[in-house]
């Protein structure tokens, strides 16, 4: 038995031991026990994408009753970096859980589907046929339903945020099987080497390919298949907010990465195209909303959809620059796709662990009612914030290399040597540098909200006054996440080393190490060194600080109530700008596409037309895809779910005459 | 070599720029006063104010944090990088940190979110007001911005400015090209956004509700208060010497030597205080733009840097 078996059959074994736990245990020792068991699990999940990333082979064979080739465990190395990529997050999830999950969230199914929901994730990446990869799937999408009905009994919201759950959910289950079995039709085989053989330019293929593509984007969150995650996700208990989005979504991403780089390589020009245009509306839609949000939740919901979506940026133009043979520059955005996957994972995670953390202290998840919490609670406010420089891609966190790399690659992609390679290429790519800029400023102002509003100035609520910091145990995962966006933005070199031999053998993106850790793409001429970086950055400070410290000496500072504060504005907290004020000048500039519904009443005082009693503002700004999509499709279905009960009246002898007039109507085609 | 002569170049601009930044300021302030019919109060003001407000005790709010106090050193540090990586006196490249745009860009963001969080910290109405709106201009301006340093970035086949700037030099033909021109003319508007200058915002205004930049530092004192000018002022200083470079790039120092960097400095002196004459004229004509107007002037930028990028491929 290989290293890579033993893995495999490990990982198997602690999710029975998982369940066993939280079946078991009492009550007061559930969390602790099953909490590190789902640790243990997420931890042997790591060491075995750690051996596949670094080449390990073996195999775990799944005999069947069904007429199908067996069911093969076998990740590869890019198997290999998605699973290190998912446990890790759940390493982080299950520690947080040990200390947060109470009540509802820490019952014998909670803890069960968590441990099921993690293993689901973990095996996904290690099939090697469709029928396995399928399985493992609907085992992590089961696992998450259960997992979120942890708190229906005390919240009405979260059954209906369910059923968009399950049937967004299932729908893209089912495109991703429809185009599937296409391929494997194609094919004459279930095994991923067998749909290989499948020409990429057939009519068959670009089917699957357009099924295939909204399945993954779907689980990937993205536009118009994401709707359900502004419902679910604030509905979610912190470490199963983080593992859903830092996690889950890594799936759909690999589900892309096999099609479009193990299985069908070559792919025509065009589907790079599509791929780029849905990652770039996901990712200015996402950010727009993600940017107007007021609660914290929802804000980083949305922001996921904008990550994903430029992850999938990358990837279409990966495809589309492959296709025009622009391969190192092809190889680069494919490298940079990766990295922003890992970067999000590690940033998200945290961020939805410090919502959690925030949730637990204050009770409060809308922005408007939170601040100062950064005195309160200065852990938490420092992991958040190291995750949200991530999440606005600023240096020298691992956004900000994943974003860099991925501009590079973009602008060094439309010419080879020179010439123009083609059309597509020298539109689509300007456009794409537009639409990550313009995300990437609103992702800055997003976070700022974020950060700002909620850690910095004065607290809006008696709820947040009253915050205290969370127990060590909550702080482990938050601090952990937060260093890995750090580290993981410190070691960019090793990183894309790493995923170029895990995309390998069949694709040898160009990049080496350099400096210190630094990363050299040779293909595209680009080098970026962060530690040298941050050394320079580290040099500077030196005589700023000198003359501060000089100076804080002989003039130190003096603490006052009222030091300026424009006409006494101080005096009440109330008067600080909220996270809806602060994004009030975009919701007026993006007015056309957010379209929010403005409520103004003016009270007058007795039958005075000037003088004013109280002015009441309501401002919601709804879901465009959801109104405009969906409702007019559930509208037209709940229609016809009238009219379709018109038909069924209950009445036997109707029904015994649909079944008469039924066979006489197969009778009668039978015969034909 | 060329290492020890980078990093030496890169203290000369520093050194240099940390000096000339206030000098700058003054200048633009004196002219405008001159143009206004005022006297004006010199143009070492500037400096005087540094020393005055190092010399004070800053006064910060009772529930502010420590973001008031790093805040403003942050942003000093990522001007101060500006003006260290930038080809401005030279265009030989530190080794291992080229001179890459895209990075620049975010160190420059860096300072731009340091400010947005000081404005946050004090917790009143007029710093978060301030906030919000620097934010938002900034949000609108990065894509003006990325596209502008890509179609800079398609003639060198780089975006590492030392080369750029390079490329220029060895061939004028260059500057003038349509690509370029259009490029340089939204960059000037993305830069004119990004350091809070008219027509986006009014740097002299006393109008809270009109304020921009000013709302933010308004509960900023002493030392505070000095580092968050000084860093703008470097910035504008850093920002103005790119662009000179970029438009006439004659008298960058491309191979060390002694009187190659006399030159440069001398150069980019002039050029700076010429480019900051020409600004402070400008604005005498100019008025602010309502802050909903901003983003259609933003938009137009925006455009004429696509039509930048898109017309490289057409034209070339």
């Amino acid at each position: 038995m290989t290293a890579l078996e033993a893995g495999l059959l490990g990982q198997t074994l602690l999710l029975v031991l998982a369940v066993a736990a939280a079946l078991l245990t009492p009550t007061r020792r559930r969390s602790r026990i099953s909490g590190t068991i789902c640790t243990l699990l997420a931890a042997a999940g790591i060491i075995t994408g750690a051996i596949a990333l670094s080449g390990g082979t073996g195999s775990l064979s799944i005999p069947t009753a069904l007429p199908l080739d067996p069911l093969v465990l076998s990740p590869d190395r890019l198997g290999g970096l998605v699973m290190m990529v998912v446990s890790s997050v759940g390493v982080l999830a299950s520690l947080f859980g040990i200390g947060s999950a109470r009540v509802a969230s820490a019952s014998r199914t909670a803890w069960l589907s968590m441990a099921v929901f993690l293993f689901g994730m973990q095996l996904v990446p290690a099939a090697t046929d469709v029928v396995s990869f399928l399985l493992f799937w609907e085992i992590m999408t089961l696992g998450s339903t259960a997992l979120l009905l942890a708190h229906h009994a005390t919240r009405g919201t979260v059954a209906s945020a369910l059923v968009w759950y399950s049937a967004m959910s299932q729908l893209s289950f089912f495109f991703v099987l429809a185009g599937f079995a296409m391929l494997a039709g194609l094919a004459g085989g279930t095994g991923f080497d067998r749909l290989a053989t499948v020409d990429p330019y057939s009519w068959q293929a670009s089917a699957a390919f357009l099924l295939l593509l909204l399945g993954f984007g779907g689980k990937a969150e993205l536009v118009p298949l994401h709707v359900w995650v502004p419902r679910v996700l604030p509905e979610a208990p912190g470490h199963v907010a983080a593992a859903m989005s830092g996690a889950m979504v890594n799936i759909g991403v690999y589900g892309a990465l096999l099609v479009f780089v193990r299985i069908l390589p070559s792919g025509p020009a065009w589907w790079g195209v599509l791929i780029m245009a849905l990652g770039g509306v996901s990712a200015l839609y996402g950010i727009l909303q993600a940017s107007v949000a007021s609660n914290l939740k929802v804000l980083l919901a949305y922001s996921t959809t904008e990550n994903m979506g430029l992850v999938f940026l990358g990837l279409g133009a990966s495809v589309l620059l492959r296709a025009d043979n622009a391969t190192a520059a092809a190889d680069a955005a494919l490298v940079a796709a990766l990295l922003l996957m890992l970067s999000h994972a590690a940033f998200k995670s945290t961020l939805f662990l410090g919502a959690g953390a925030v949730a637990r202290a204050a009770g409060e998840m809308n922005l408007d009612r939170l601040g100062g919490l950064g005195s309160r609670m200065p852990w938490t406010a420092a992991a958040f914030g190291a995750a949200a420089m991530g999440a606005a891609a600023l240096p020298v966190t691992s956004g900000f290399v994943a974003e860099w790399m991925l501009l590079q690659a973009l602008i060094h992609g439309s010419r080879v040597d020179g010439e123009v390679v083609s059309v597509a290429a020298s539109v689509a790519m300007p456009l794409a540098v537009a639409v990550i800029a313009l995300t990437a400023g609103l992702a800055l102002l997003t976070f700022v909200k974020a950060y700002g509003i909620a850690f910095l100035a004065r607290p809006r609520s008696q709820e947040a006054k009253q915050a205290r910091e969370v127990p060590v145990i909550m702080r482990i995962p938050l601090v952990l996440g937060a260093l890995l966006v750090i580290v993981l933005g410190l070691l960019p070199g090793p990183l894309a080393v790493a995923i170029g031999s895990a995309v390998g053998p069949e694709l040898t993106p160009d990049v080496r190490t350099i400096g210190l850790a630094g990363v050299d793409a040779r293909g595209i001429d680009a080098v970026l060194d962060p530690t040298t970086f941050v050394m320079l950055a580290g040099l500077l400070l030196v005589p700023v600080l000198i003359v501060l410290f000089v100076s804080a000496r002989r003039h130190p500072t003096r603490i006052s109530p009222l030091p300026w504060a424009g006409g006494g504005s101080r005096l009440r907290p109330r008067m600080q700008y909220t996270a809806t004020s602060y994004a009030e000048p975009l919701v007026r500039v993006f007015d056309d596409v957010l379209r929010p519904s403005r409520d103004v009443e003016v009270t007058h005082v007795g039958e005075s037309r000037y003088l004013v009693e109280r002015v009441h503002v309501e401002q919601s700004v709804s879901d465009v895809v959801e109104t405009r999509l969906y409702r007019p499709v559930l509208n037209l279905m709940q229609q016809f779910g009238i009219l379709a009960r018109r038909a069924q009246n209950g009445s036997i002898h109707r029904y015994l005459s649909y079944s008469f007039v039924a066979l006489l109507v197969v009778l009668i085609v039978v015969s034909l | 070599m060329t290492g020890v002569a980078a990093i030496a170049i890169a203290l000369v601009q520093l050194v240099l720029f940390v000096f000339l930044a206030p000098l700058l300021i003054g200048v633009i302030r004196q002219v405008r006063a001159r143009l206004e019919g005022r006297a004006g109060s010199g143009i070492w003001q500037p400096w005087r104010d540094v020393r005055k407000l190092l010399v004070k005790n800053p006064v910060r709010a009772v529930d502010s944090s420590w973001m008031l106090a790093a805040g403003p050193v942050t942003l000093l540090v990522s001007s101060l990088l500006l003006c260290a990586l930038l080809p401005l006196v030279g265009t030989l490249p530190l080794p291992l940190i080229p001179s890459d745009l895209f990075v620049i860009v975010s160190v420059m963001l860096i300072g731009v979110v340091a400010l947005a969080l000081v404005g946050l910290d004090a917790g009143t109405a007029f710093g978060g007001m301030g906030s919000s709106r620097h934010m938002t201009v900034a949000a609108l301006v990065e894509p003006t911005l990325l596209l502008a340093v890509y179609a800079l970035s398609i003639p060198a086949g780089t975006s590492t400015l030392s080369l750029i700037v390079e490329t220029r030099l060895e061939n004028p033909a260059v500057i003038i090209s349509p690509v370029s021109l259009l490029a340089m003319v939204a960059l000037a508007i993305a830069i004119m956004a990004e350091t809070s200058r008219l027509p986006v915002d009014n740097p002299s205004t006393h109008l809270e509700l009109t304020m921009l930049h000013e709302a933010m530092v308004l509960e900023a004192s002493g030392r505070d208060l000095a580092w968050l000018e000084l860093g703008s002022w470097l910035k504008l200083a850093a920002l103005l010497g790119l662009l000179s470079n970029l438009i006439v790039p004659w008298g960058v120092m491309t191979d060390w030597s002694a009187l190659g960097v006399v030159i440069g400095m001398g150069t980019v002196t002039v050029k700076i205080l010429l480019l900051g004459v020409v600004l402070s004229v400008g604005e005498v004509f100019l008025a602010k733009a309502r802050l909903f107007r901003v983003p259609e002037l933003l938009a137009g930028s925006f455009a004429l840097a696509l039509l930048a990028v898109t017309a490289s491929y057409l034209v070339a």
